[in-house]
């Protein structure tokens, strides 16, 4: 099981199979380390919610600079009419942060490192936003793909080349979360591998690597999570102000 | 029949993809689509939980918390603001009264100044009027005594005169004739005795 890195990214069953129809449904290690972190999110939000004193407590006080942090991170890209999809980004942020960051403890299982749940995700935030922009702005929501001061030559590339890059929003939003999630934690295990090959004599170099890499992926984890959320908040900047 | 085809299409090449990875040892586990319904329920599930209860409970619970803490230091601020303008006005009354009362001692200090010096003056001009009436007596008197002198001196001049005529002659002269020497003498040599 050490030698191959992939193998901590291996889904398996936890009790017995659970079949609804042809599907398969059973609770697996992923649905376990969701349960951990949406329940670590809610307790912890719900003790710093408890209490309302003037002087936070150490958990209020995370609590709250939370809320103010992605507050101000939607505000700052997407406006006040974002205020009604707070909860879902916010939501969002501390699923995704949450995920990353169990992922770093060892033994554990990185959720955000499946490719399913963050299309998922990706997938919902893609089909959410075009169903607000077109709710918002009708059928004019397609002046998106047209972008003003483009000369009429190029008008009709430059629209294919919108309509591609909107349609591979999911995909990138996706991709980029998992690739991140999965180079990082495939990496930590080479060189975890390695620390174990070299033994005592040379293992010490890439275990000082592993330290770093370590500090690195805490980083890349919260970075993730900011940039899922940050980019999320832009997408639905461009259904709720069309800017072209 | 197209849907079919594009099912049976889409589960073939999930199925090529597995058996490309499973052939290099193992391959990626992100890629083996046994339990991904698995995973999209339970991702389903555990973030729409968590979605719920966080935007029906817990954060209007810490919105409200943030703001009745911007209230509460906004009317704590407005309060120390009052207060520093009550204590501003208190300053301000304080100050007027210091002043007042100022005036008020220097009008008194000058009200009993001015009284003082009108009792001295007043005193002075009955004591000026009491001198000023001694000297004037006085002076009366002087005056009354100096022009008596001459005539008293001349009067004891002639009745010495006489006496003393009458002891050495021992007969008595006529006191015309003394009379007329003595006014004579004093009127020759009274200047020298009185100083006129």
């Amino acid at each position: 099981m050490a030698a191959n890195p992939m193998s901590q990214f291996d889904v398996y069953r936890i009790g017995p199979e659970i079949k609804v129809g042809a599907f398969d449904i059973s609770f697996t290690n992923a649905s376990l380390f969701m349960i951990i972190s949406t329940v670590s999110i809610l307790l912890i939000f719900n003790l710093g919610s408890k209490k309302n004193s003037i002087l936070p407590n150490k958990i209020q006080l995370l609590a709250e600079l939370s809320y103010t942090f992605v507050s101000k991170m939607i505000s700052d890209t997407a406006g006040s009419k974002a205020k009604p999809y707070f909860a879902f980004i916010f939501s969002l942020f501390m699923f995704v942060l949450f995920c990353n960051m169990f992922g770093m403890i060892p033994y554990t299982f990185t959720v955000t490192s499946h490719i399913i749940v963050t299309f998922v995700l990706a997938a919902f935030i893609f089909i959410g936003v075009t169903v607000i922009g077109f709710i918002k702005h009708g059928f004019g929501y397609l002046k998106l793909f047209v972008p003003s001061g483009v000369p009429a030559v190029l008008l009709p590339l430059i629209v294919v080349i919108e309509i591609i890059s909107y349609l591979s929003r999911p995909i990138s939003l996706s991709v980029r979360l998992f690739a991140n999630m999965m180079a990082g934690h495939t990496m930590m295990k080479v060189f975890g591998g390695f620390v174990i090959s070299l033994g005592i004599v040379g293992g010490w170099l890439p275990l000082s690597f592993s330290v770093a890499l370590t500090g690195l992926e805490i980083l890349v984890a919260f970075l993730q999570a900011y940039v899922f959320a940050i980019l999320t908040c832009i997408y639905l900047n461009d259904a709720l102000n069309l800017h072209h | 029949m197209v849907k079919k085809i594009y099912l049976h299409l889409i589960f073939l090449s999930f199925f090529l993809i597995k058996e490309a990875f499973a052939a290099e040892s193992g391959g990626m586990p992100q890629l083996n689509p046994e339990f991904w319904v698995s995973q999209i329920f339970w991702l389903v599930l555990t973030f729409g939980i968590m979605y719920l209860v966080l935007s029906k409970l817990i954060l209007p619970k810490i919105s409200n918390n943030l703001e009745s803490r911007k209230s509460q230091i906004l009317e704590n601020i407005e309060a120390a603001e009052k207060q520093r303008e009550d204590s501003e006005t208190k300053l301000k009354e304080y100050d007027q009264i210091i002043l007042k009362s100022k005036t008020e001692a220097n009008s008194m200090f000058n009200q009993a100044r001015e009284k003082a010096i009108k009792d001295i003056n007043a005193k002075r001009d009955v004591l000026d009027k009491q001198i000023d009436e001694e000297i004037s007596k006085a002076e009366e008197e002087i005056q009354a005594l100096r022009n008596n002198a001459p005539d008293k001196i001349n009067k004891i001049a002639i009745d010495t005169s006489s006496e003393l005529l009458q002891k050495l002659i021992g007969a008595e002269v006529n006191n015309s004739s003394i009379s007329a020497i003595v006014d004579d003498l004093s009127r020759r040599n009274g200047d020298k005795y009185y100083g006129n």
